[in-house]
């Protein structure tokens, strides 16, 4: 009965006023990376079915991952792989019943988030 | 491995439908990640910044092959279940339905796309 017309109500103001937390930030966040990985997976894919077509076809999309623009999408993608990582590790960890009180849930929030600028920074510097 | 019986595989699936499945898949995809992620980047890593010749030379090497081909497969599959996920919430009716299905072509079509690039160059 879900779906029988409700007619145009309103909606009480939700995201509006809910002050932005460290769980539900990072979570939204863990699900805007993931979306954002799989757009970037098609990047990757461009780029390997170029390396096994043609020079030409290569060279466009070389270029284009090797510009200034295309380091900081992949500088990006690799803060938000390891981002993503660790969040879904995270999720697991819930699943099996670890882990669950707020305070140590915030503490792997921001460990998340460091954790991955700092393996972003390795991979940048030493590949 | 189906050891159930034809009404067992039809009943007991409740209006979750496949939900208890889709969720130990996801689980199990993300764990496999934990460890498959540092080799992929850094196989990736390792390949990107090469002339064509240096690309197609390292792609010819079995290791980073299988690296990439099994990366890539749980990669798509496991983000294509998650933007599943994330299109159920927040769509409803008809454009959630052919969103989905938009979503699983997609994923089906950079697998073998990636498959096929990675088998090219490896054989």
């Amino acid at each position: 009965m879900a779906d029988v017309n409700r007619g145009n109500r309103p909606l009480s103001p939700h995201l509006m006023i809910y002050r932005p937390q460290w769980t539900s930030m990072s979570s939204i966040f863990v699900r805007i990376t993931g979306i954002g990985l799989l757009l970037g997976s098609i990047l990757v894919v461009w780029w390997l079915i170029a390396a096994a077509t043609s020079e030409s076809a290569f060279g466009f999309i070389d270029g284009l991952l090797r510009s200034w623009f295309g380091d900081l999408i992949m500088a990006l993608a690799t803060w938000a792989l390891f981002y993503h990582m660790f969040g879904r590790l995270r999720h697991v960890i819930w699943d099996f019943g670890y882990m669950l009180d707020v305070d140590k849930s915030e503490l792997f929030a921001k460990a998340m988030v460091l954790i991955s600028f700092l393996l972003t920074a390795f991979v940048v510097i030493v590949l | 491995m189906a050891y159930l019986t034809d009404r067992k595989r039809a009943e007991g699936l409740g209006s979750a439908k496949s939900g208890t499945k889709h969720f130990w898949k996801m689980i199990g995809s993300s764990i496999a990640l934990q460890v498959m992620i540092p080799l992929f980047v850094f196989t990736f890593g390792m390949g990107l910044g090469g002339t064509f010749e240096e690309v197609q030379a390292y792609f010819s090497k079995p290791l980073p092959v299988i690296i990439m081909a099994a990366s890539l497969i749980v990669l798509i599959s496991h983000f294509t279940a998650e933007a599943a996920e994330a299109v159920e919430d927040y769509m409803h009716g008809m454009a959630e339905k052919l969103t989905l299905l938009g979503l699983n072509a997609l994923a089906y079509t950079l697998i073998a796309v990636g498959l096929f690039a990675l088998a090219r160059m490896a054989l």
